[in-house]
């Protein structure tokens, strides 16, 4: 079962928006749509290492700022002629609140 | 054994002769060179961009010292020949004698002077060379008269006018270049040239030049006069022939010489100008470098013909595009095709006989003139395509060929996208595997898809593919939608949408929350139409406008803070200073916009790096902005001994109308003080020229990805009217321009013409500084101090920080 973690409000990301968690594996993007649903993926974009939560997001998608890679927001992979994908992270929302996988506390990924 | 080449006159047709000769055969000739002027072969042809300005004299300098030294070439410069003792084969200049076995004759030709009193005095000059051009540079801000309205006294006119010269044409004929363009051409020329400050006087008869120890003024037969510093002789040439008539050579217009450029001696050649062939003499460059290659052969001991083919004009004047060619005029059982555009300066007509073009004349848009040229040389029958010829090769239906056959001929490893290092041989198999329209070809190969300049090419390639089957690119503005920019701009004004989710919803969107390329466009047309009604939404800009700075690679920003004008203080630098090391930041810059980047910041430390700057009165430079960027100045009138008015001044008050505002793309202006130019105003969005009488201002210029110098838009006596010209240019842009276009690429698009009648007009000027200052009372703030309120800074910051409780 996986374990969560509180890491803030759902108010403290913009619409169409992202914000930045740091964690032990690096910097996780969490995005809100404008339909209020939320993802976690890796914020590194696997072209150029781009901070896709600097992306502008577009239904459930993410435009990277550097060179317009386009990934899906549910399953992290690049769209159209592009080849790649970044990590997804488990996540909820509870009475506001964001959670996210607590796993990502920890050094290294679990298996 | 060598044998012994002398060569009279360093120019551009002896200069060619050389090259070709060193090239076969370095070593059968000890080569003399003679020239009366005191340097090397350098391009005539090129002292018009040198007279204006735009290119130096070392640019045009075709041989230097080291060319001549390196093939062993005996240069007596500056030592005009006298003299050809033709029974010892001996040639004698002023100071020395050189024997040949072989003699070029290359000596040019000369300006023909006009025999009217004071053609003499000081200040009078020609336009054929190097001094005639450097006299002609020194008359900013001084009266200069042209006698001659052919290539080459336009051609001067538009220089010294550029110069800052205020300039007369005097003219004899009823219309301009009369031997190259029929009247309606000429009239459209004579319209440009005097929207540039030329006054022109067609049907002048010169009379005298006045003046007692200089020209002063110029009279006419009709008793006009002008008042002239300079007078600039340039009512033709004649071949220059003396040292051939002295030598007892056959000489008629120019020294005579057979298809092999032999002159009535057989060991004596001539070529260029001075010479004349079959009855005819030449004065543009393409026959001339003909002669060269068959004169090379003739020397090398091999045969050779010169047969001389027509040529095309082209004048060299910035701006001014025209196109001549053949023959055009009025005869029997010749007929014509005339396209005007009145609107937009444009006008074509080909002369037809018997099916076949035999004159050629464009004005205004001349981009089909070498396919029409073309056309006339091989003499080809136009009869099929007689109704659509006018509008050029891209209404033929396969004819225009010759591109395609470029492209086909590419190697599949050739690179056709350079942004995305997309090769010809991806394009191929992405179209045989079904992309076949540019949309597909983008989202597959990504071609194209970048900054889009290769969007032609890749076209074509995609034509060669598909066998000329390509799909237009949809007129959409993107993939989400069919209608075109300008279509969703009128939409949201006609229907009175006034946010994102009203446009995509009422223009029927094909997507949720559109793409990365509409919402930033969406959201610029609404912001400018509706500047107090709707709130700029941050999330559908690109991430240097919604940080308020320029991300780096590695997803750190640049800070560039705002200097009017490229002015600082010591206490701002001090600030400037205080904060690069306040926050580590690794690269300190100076732009080419003259302000100061601090390069490296991270994101969390931008609001507190914003509010130490604002804490020393430094706001946002926009150096991440689709708005006003910069105004780069010269120090003008206040400190420099050359500048005519306060360039400075002006550009911080230009500066602190203009900032803040959003526009389609960048927008950077220039004002230089004198038209030295040393704020390169005349390569920027728009430009500002200061002269003695005022401003000279001009507009959609480009220096990145095209280089493109500005056109002039309106000169202004004063500082308030150059501000207001400014603006509502500035405006009709920000209301007129699809988004990412440069003010070039819609000044291309809408035409200057249109743009200057807006302007012109009062009523419409005043309503187009209105409509910005209802949206600078907006916009004319400083974004920083408003994200780096208590508020706003923890925004910057990372949501959590998981890795301070891993630590725990």
């Amino acid at each position: 079962m996986t374990l969560f973690v509180d890491i803030g409000s759902l108010d403290d990301i913009p619409r169409q928006g992202a914000r930045v968690v740091k964690t032990a594996q690096g910097c996780v993007a969490v995005f809100r749509t404008a339909d209020d649903q939320v993802f976690a993926l890796e914020d590194r974009c696997p072209h150029r290492g781009g901070p896709l939560s600097e992306g502008i997001v577009h239904g459930t998608s993410v435009t990277c700022p550097l060179h317009n890679w386009v990934f899906d927001l549910n399953s992290g992979q690049a769209q159209g002629a592009d080849k790649g994908g970044v990590l997804t992270y488990a996540m909820q929302v509870r009475q506001g609140r964001i959670l996210i996988d607590a796993g990502l506390i920890r050094r290294s990924a679990a298996a | 054994m060598k044998r012994k080449l002398v060569v009279i006159g360093s120019g551009m047709a002896s200069g060619r002769l050389l090259e070709h000769l060193f090239d076969a055969a370095p070593d059968a000739w000890d080569v003399t060179l003679f020239n009366a002027e005191p340097r090397g072969n350098y391009n005539r042809l090129m002292l018009s961009p040198v007279l204006s300005g735009e290119k130096t004299y070392d640019q045009i300098v075709t041989h230097d010292d080291a060319w001549y030294a390196a093939r062993g070439v005996d240069c007596r410069f500056g030592e005009p020949v006298v003299g050809i003792d033709r029974a010892n084969r001996v040639v004698h200049s002023n100071r020395s004698s050189a024997r040949y076995d072989a003699l070029v004759i290359a000596t040019g030709s000369a300006p023909f002077i006009i025999p009217v009193p004071g053609k003499d005095l000081p200040g009078v000059v020609a336009y054929r060379d190097l001094e005639d051009t450097r006299a002609m540079m020194d008359t900013a801000g001084k009266d200069a008269v042209v006698i001659g309205g052919g290539l080459l006294g336009l051609e001067a006119a538009a220089g010294m006018a550029a110069r800052g010269a205020r300039v007369t044409v005097v003219h004899l004929m009823g219309h301009l270049m009369e031997r190259q363009l029929d009247p309606a051409a000429g009239y459209l020329l004579q319209r440009d040239l005097e929207r540039r400050g030329i006054t022109v006087h067609c049907k002048g008869a010169t009379k005298a030049i006045l003046g007692t120890d200089r020209a002063e003024a110029v009279l006419l037969e009709d008793g006009t006069v002008y008042p002239a510093d300079l007078v600039c002789m340039a009512v033709g040439i004649r071949p220059e022939t003396r040292l051939a008539v002295d030598a007892h050579l056959e000489v008629e217009r120019g020294i005579v010489v057979d298809d092999a450029l032999r002159t009535s001696d057989p060991h004596i050649f001539a070529l260029g100008e001075c010479v004349e062939h079959r009855g005819q003499v030449f004065g543009l460059v393409a026959p001339l470098y003909d002669q060269a290659k068959v004169l090379a052969k003739t020397l090398m001991d091999q045969d050779a013909v010169f047969a001389p083919v027509q040529t095309a004009t082209k004048l060299k004047v910035t701006g001014c595009d025209l196109f001549s060619a053949g023959d055009f005029a009025e005869a029997p059982g010749r007929e014509d095709i005339v396209f005007r555009d009145p609107g937009r300066g444009i006008y074509k007509r080909l002369v037809l006989e018997n099916d076949r073009i035999v004159g050629v004349v464009m004005y205004g848009d001349t981009a089909d003139g070498a396919w029409f040229y073309g056309l006339m040389k091989d003499g080809a029958d136009i009869g099929p395509m007689r109704d659509t010829l006018i509008f050029g090769p891209a209404f033929q239906g396969g004819a225009a060929a010759d591109p395609m056959a470029a492209v086909a001929a590419l190697p599949p490893e050739a690179e056709i996208c350079g942004c995305n290092g997309v090769s010809k041989g991806t394009i191929l198999n992405a179209a045989a595997g079904g992309a076949c329209t540019l949309e597909a070809m983008r989202s597959c190969t990504k071609a194209s898809a970048s900054c889009g300049t290769c969007t032609g090419l890749v076209q074509q390639v995609m034509a060669l593919a598909l066998g000329g089957e390509v799909q237009d690119a949809p007129a959409g503005m993107c993939k989400c939608t069919d209608h075109s920019h300008e279509d969703v701009r009128r939409l949201i004004r006609s229907m009175g949408l006034k946010s994102i989710p009203a446009v995509m919803q009422d223009l029927g969107w094909k997507t949720v929350g559109g793409c990365h390329s509409c919402r930033p466009a969406l959201n610029y047309y609404l912001l400018a139409e509706w500047p107090l009604d709707y709130r700029d939404d941050r999330q559908s800009r690109f991430v240097n406008e919604r940080n308020h700075a320029n991300i780096q690679k590695d997803g750190t920003y640049s800070v560039v803070p705002r200097m009017w004008g490229g002015v600082t203080t010591p206490s701002e630098l001090r600030a400037i200073a205080d904060a690069a090391e306040k926050y580590d930041v690794p690269m300190v810059k100076v732009t080419g916009g003259q302000r100061i980047d601090l390069l490296g910041v991270r994101k969390e430390d931008l609001p507190h790096m914003w509010a130490d700057l604002n804490a020393a009165g430094l706001v946002s430079g926009h150096a991440y902005s689709k708005g006003l960027r910069t105004v780069k100045t010269c120090v003008g009138s206040q400190f420099c001994r050359f500048g005519t008015q306060d360039s400075t001044g002006l550009g911080i008050r230009l500066e602190q109308v203009l900032w803040g505002s959003w526009t389609p793309h960048k927008v950077k202006l220039g004002v230089s003080g004198c038209p030295r130019n040393c704020a390169e105003a005349t390569c920027k969005d728009v430009g500002i020229v200061c002269v003695d009488s005022g401003y000279q201002i001009s507009v959609a210029g480009a220096a990145g990805m095209e280089v493109k110098e500005t056109e002039p838009l309106a000169t202004a006596a004063t500082e308030d009217e150059t501000v207001a010209i400014v603006t509502a240019f500035v405006q009709l842009y920000r209301e007129g321009a699809r988004y990412l276009h440069r003010p070039y690429k819609w000044v291309a698009r809408v035409g200057l013409d249109w743009i200057k009648a807006q302007i012109d007009d009062p009523a419409t000027r005043a309503a187009l500084i209105e409509r910005f200052e209802i949206s600078q009372s907006v916009y004319r703030r400083d974004p920083w101090a408003d994200l780096s309120t208590p508020a706003e800074v923890p925004r910057w910051a990372p949501l959590a920080d998981l890795t301070l409780e891993a630590a725990e």
